[in-house]
């Protein structure tokens, strides 16, 4: 039978290593289809919550990666919490299929910029993003405020520019938004709760 | 939920309308699957489609979309003509014998003080008689006319089983099968929970539909007890959260409000929220709103909020008017906005009229898009062919694209629908640069802060004095914010009763927000929370699953709000004298000996509240007691009343043609010329969503795009014959806005339906399609929807509007 150089270091690696017939050097085809390494072995595990619907199942995430600085960890698999007692480990069609959406095409990467009249992104850095809509919104604001009505009433609101928050963002980041966007006197401000 | 997932196991009967769990909430439906297998419980489903919620119920109506209030106001006359009602519960814990004013009325479609120039009402005639000492007069032998409950009787005698099957389309058998089945579900031991969602918070007349619902089970004694409630099941994972957070227009933390502007004065800001009881010994919890409002302001600016500066009230923008997204959107395709943040959210697909959103957008100054995938919104000057036919030379926006964490990439806590708070942990870092939202609201906020404080500019005060009290002000810890919202104390905390007792040390987590105070002493950031990070530690990481009373209660896995408590209104689960109505479903009960309330749940009472206080369960009302009658809290009247979908099919409303659509719903002029009518747009779109898919999301993820990949609408037999459509064809469904084109689906699920002499049918359009992802591209379907939401909430009428369709 064909082993090859891969496949026989593939075996070694599997553990196998330990059983008799491939101690000898001859693992067969038969040997090689019985045993697979299991592939959560070395996953470390981390509990969270499904971001879809508002059910909150508990789901259980597998990473690899040995925690070693400079290693970045990389969630292999995700499946549902069977100590959750809402979902009881049950996952629907979405919380199954969320190791696609984390590690989805579609994900953003870094910081981009389209310019007005422009047909495309350029990437820039965050400090730049940050010192730039910074600008922006302090130009909007500082131009816009009203402090006071015609009639003299109070108000320090700012009207012209509005903010949309995320709700599947966490309460920690929704109260820090809150926070931060009801300082500067916005009033224009909802999450999906809206629609 | 005033109840929760697991608790719906204990339901005698489960109805699902406006809403379809089996198919939204699947995870969370295996708890009626229960219900239905060890309780014995009976599922019905009330839907315009035959939805797999249907499928599996023991009794399906359908039922026209938008007219539910026709279906629900028919079954509140059913049951008062046949006195199918909790009759201790509607008289001790209803407003049935209040005395309404003699200046109420209701005539022809419109109730008493309506303004036809402003489409408003002047409230003050929809209020209660009350005696020389404020209280509320009533007649508890309910016979005076202008009680509660006969009031509601009279308006209510218009829904008759002909009225309701002519508005509805439901055949008359249907919906009185229905109404039997709910009818005995009015003893003390029998118990049924609704589940709704969206197919009742996307119409302009949605929160009147709830809110007749939660009469029906008002009446039938139904809220407090374990299965039963009003489960409002919601869409996000943590909508709920942001909710209570108060990230809306005119919103605080914890359900307080902003002022308006004419509120000035700071006190009668507080005094018109700190509602005092209407009823002798009724608790009306607002009453502690000045603590709430105190602490969330010694949070937010610590030091520089004083007595003496009304704890800096005047620093709070107030409102005109309500800013809502779809009013933020008018002013924005009017010019008037000059930026705008979509965090999270990708209002190009989800708000209504896209052609609007689209040239709204492109009149921006700046967008700044924070997200963990690449939506339309962010491309939204991009040319993607039909799907997105735009010139991007002529769009001057400057747009931001920044990438964000997802939630496996950083701890921190969610809101389920049952207002259970959890604690999640990160499992790996997010590609590439991509940075959690706290984060990024952190490099942009100390941007800003740096900048005022160098140059100067408009009103700088809150955001030069506002709390950033993080380790790493760059990117604040969910942990640390978590203890800000859960609140402590600033001095010490002593006992009301005691002053020798402290209760809590300056610097320590509080233990909830019974220890909150308005002397300043106190810090929380969403009084609601308080409870979730004590000095116990995190709550809402707890991971004890042991439901000792077999009822499906798991009161240490993590913690709910408010103070942990489950079952909301729990009060109401027990007679006048505390005994619990059903023995075999006991939550709380009183005990005589202890002198306390006690039972399997956190009582949703004042401890030592002896019953024969008569302290009413419903503690957030001034009134003690549940509202049948609302008085000034809806916009369109204290009695739920049918109004059409702004696009009708009908073109009148059968109960009173003077009065078709909902009299105090805002539309703007543009919008009203948008609307369609039957002639050219004749049968009713609604839509709605699949399992496989959440939103415009999972187009992004390859396992949902294959399990669901191309964009598809459904349509009834009789109209597929009439079109020469056949299943597989492409087909163009329009309405007065635009239109998409999808693949037919020709199914048995919809029925033509006849309704007030015409023959309706429905045409059902998923939404999760649209010009970026791994799915195939398609139309977004809000191409077809119309401008336009509800009188209270200003959610738009996503449910039912008018289209038509031709072969492609």
């Amino acid at each position: 039978m064909r082993v090859t150089r891969r496949s026989f270091f593939k075996v070694c690696a599997s553990g196998l290593g330990s059983s008799s017939v491939a101690m000898l050097g001859f693992p067969t085809l038969d040997v090689l289809a019985e045993v697979r390494e299991f592939k959560l072995t070395r996953t470390s595990e981390a509990r969270n919550t499904c971001p879809y619907c508002a059910v909150g199942c508990g789901i259980i995430m597998h990473s690899m990666g040995d925690k070693a600085k400079n290693a970045k960890s990389s969630i292999v698999h995700i499946e549902g919490d069977a100590d959750h007692p809402v979902n009881r480990g049950t996952l629907c069609p979405k919380g199954a299929s969320l190791l696609d959406f984390v590690h989805s095409e579609s994900r953003l990467h870094y910081p981009e910029y389209r310019a007005p009249g422009s047909n495309a992104w350029t990437r820039i850095s965050w400090d730049d993003a940050f010192t730039r809509i910074a600008k922006l919104v302090k130009a909007d604001r500082d131009q816009n405020f009203i402090p006071r009505t015609a009639d003299g009433l109070t108000v320090n609101r700012w009207l012209t520019t509005g903010f949309l928050a995320a709700s599947a963002s966490s309460n920690e980041s929704g109260y820090l938004t809150h926070k931060m966007v009801r300082s500067l006197g916005m009033l224009a401000f909802d999450n999906q709760a809206r629609v | 939920m005033t109840n929760h997932w697991v608790d719906i196991k204990n339901a005698d009967l489960v109805v699902v309308m406006g809403g379809n769990a089996a198919e939204a909430h699947p995870c969370g439906f295996k708890w009626v699957t229960e219900a239905k297998a060890h309780n014995n419980a009976k599922l019905i489903v009330v839907d315009p489609r035959f939805t797999r919620s249907a499928a599996v119920a023991d009794y399906y109506a359908p039922i026209r979309s938008g007219s539910d209030i026709a279906f629900l106001g028919g079954l509140i006359n059913y049951l008062l003509t046949h006195d199918k009602i909790q009759h201790e519960y509607v008289k001790k814990y209803t407003d049935a014998s209040f005395l309404v004013s003699d200046a109420y009325r209701f005539d022809d479609g419109l109730f008493s003080g309506y303004d036809k120039d402003k489409r408003s009402y002047d409230k003050a005639s929809w209020s209660y008689q009350k005696g020389p000492d404020g209280f509320v007069l009533v007649d508890e032998t309910l016979q005076n006319p202008r009680c509660v409950f006969n009031l509601m009787k009279e308006h209510y005698s218009r829904y008759t089983v002909e009225m309701v099957n002519r508005i509805t389309g439901t055949p008359s058998e249907q919906f009185l099968t229905v109404c039997g089945m709910v009818a005995e579900t009015c003893v003390p031991d029998k118990a049924m929970t609704i589940l709704y969602a969206l197919g009742w918070t996307q119409h302009s007349t949605g929160s009147q539909m709830i809110r007749t619902m939660a009469m029906v089970q008002t009446l039938l004694g139904n809220i407090g007890l374990s299965g039963g409630g009003i489960n409002a099941l919601r869409g996000h994972s943590n909508i709920q959260g942001l909710t209570d957070l108060g990230l809306m227009s005119n919103l605080l933390p914890g359900y307080m409000t902003l002022a308006g502007e004419k509120e000035q004065d700071f006190q009668g800001y507080l005094d018109k929220r700190a509602t005092k009881p209407l009823r002798p010994g009724q608790m009306s919890f607002w009453q502690n709103y000045p603590s709430f409002h105190v602490s969330l302001m010694k949070s937010w600016y610590g030091e520089a909020a004083t007595k003496e500066n009304n704890w800096c009230y005047e620093w709070l923008p107030k409102l005109d008017k309500p800013y809502d997204v779809l009013q933020v959107f008018e002013l924005m395709h009017q010019g008037k906005m000059n930026g705008y943040f979509a965090q999270g959210f990708n209002p190009l697909a989800s708000f209504p009229n896209k052609a609007k959103i689209g040239e709204a957008l492109a009149k921006l100054k700046y967008l700044v898009v924070i997200d963990p995938l690449a939506t339309e919104t962010s491309e939204f000057w991009k040319n993607f062919g039909a799907f997105n036919n735009v010139e991007p030379a002529k769009i001057q926006t400057e747009v931001f694209r920044l990438p964000s964490t997802c939630f496996a990439e950083e701890d921190g806590s969610l809101v389920n629908s049952s207002r259970v708070l959890q604690w999640h942990y990160k499992g790996a870092d997010a590609p590439g640069e991509a940075r959690g939202d706290a984060e990024i609201i952190a490099g942009l906020f100390l941007k800003l802060r740096e900048m005022y404080r160098k140059e100067g500019g408009a009103f700088p005060d809150p955001v030069l004095n506002l709390t950033w009290p993080y380790q790493i002000p760059e990117s604040p810890a969910p942990e640390e914010l978590a203890r800000e919202f859960n609140g402590k104390a600033l001095a010490d905390v002593t006992d009301p009763k005691d002053a020798t007792k402290v209760l809590a040390k300056a610097g320590e987590q509080l233990a909830g927000f019974a220890q909150l105070r308005a002397d300043g002493s106190t810090a929380c950031g969403c009084w609601i929370f308080s409870g979730a990070w004590t000095q116990a530690g995190n709550l809402m990481a707890r991971r004890d699953n042991s439901d000792p009373s077999g009822l499906g209660n798991t009161p240490n896995w993590a913690f709910a709000w408010p103070a942990n408590r489950r079952i909301l209104y729990n009060r109401a689960s027990c007679d006048s004298a505390g005994k619990p109505w059903d023995p075999r479903r006991k939550v709380i009960s009183w005990s005589a000996r202890e002198k306390k309330w006690q039972g399997m749940d956190v009582p949703d009472m004042r401890l030592d509240a002896d019953p024969a206080e008569n302290v009413g369960p419903f503690i957030m009302n001034p009134e003690g007691v549940a509202r049948l009658f609302g008085i000034d809290k809806m916009a369109e009247g204290p009695f739920p009343e049918h109004y059409e979908p702004f696009e009708t099919p009908l073109d009148t409303n059968p109960l009173h043609p003077a009065a078709v659509s909902n009299p105090a719903a805002r539309v703007f002029k543009g919008d009203l010329a948008e609307f369609g009518t039957s002639k050219d747009f004749p049968y009713v779109g609604t839509t709605y969503r699949l399992t496989e898919h959440f939103h415009f999301w999972t187009k992004h993820v390859k396992l949902n795009a294959i399990t669901q990949p191309e964009q598809f609408v459904e349509i009834d037999e009789e109209l597929a014959r009439a079109k020469g459509v056949s299943s597989g064809d492409l087909i163009k469904v329009s309405s007065k806005r635009g239109h998409i084109k999808a693949v037919a689906v020709v199914t048995k699920r919809l029925k033509v339906l006849e309704v007030n002499g015409r023959k309706i049918h429905t045409v059902g359009i998923p939404i999760h399609w649209g010009f970026k992802g791994v799915a195939k591209n398609g139309y977004l379907a809000n191409t077809l929807t119309p401008f336009v939401g509800d009188a209270n909430t200003q959610t738009p009428e996503f449910k039912s509007f008018l289209v038509t369709i031709d072969k492609v």
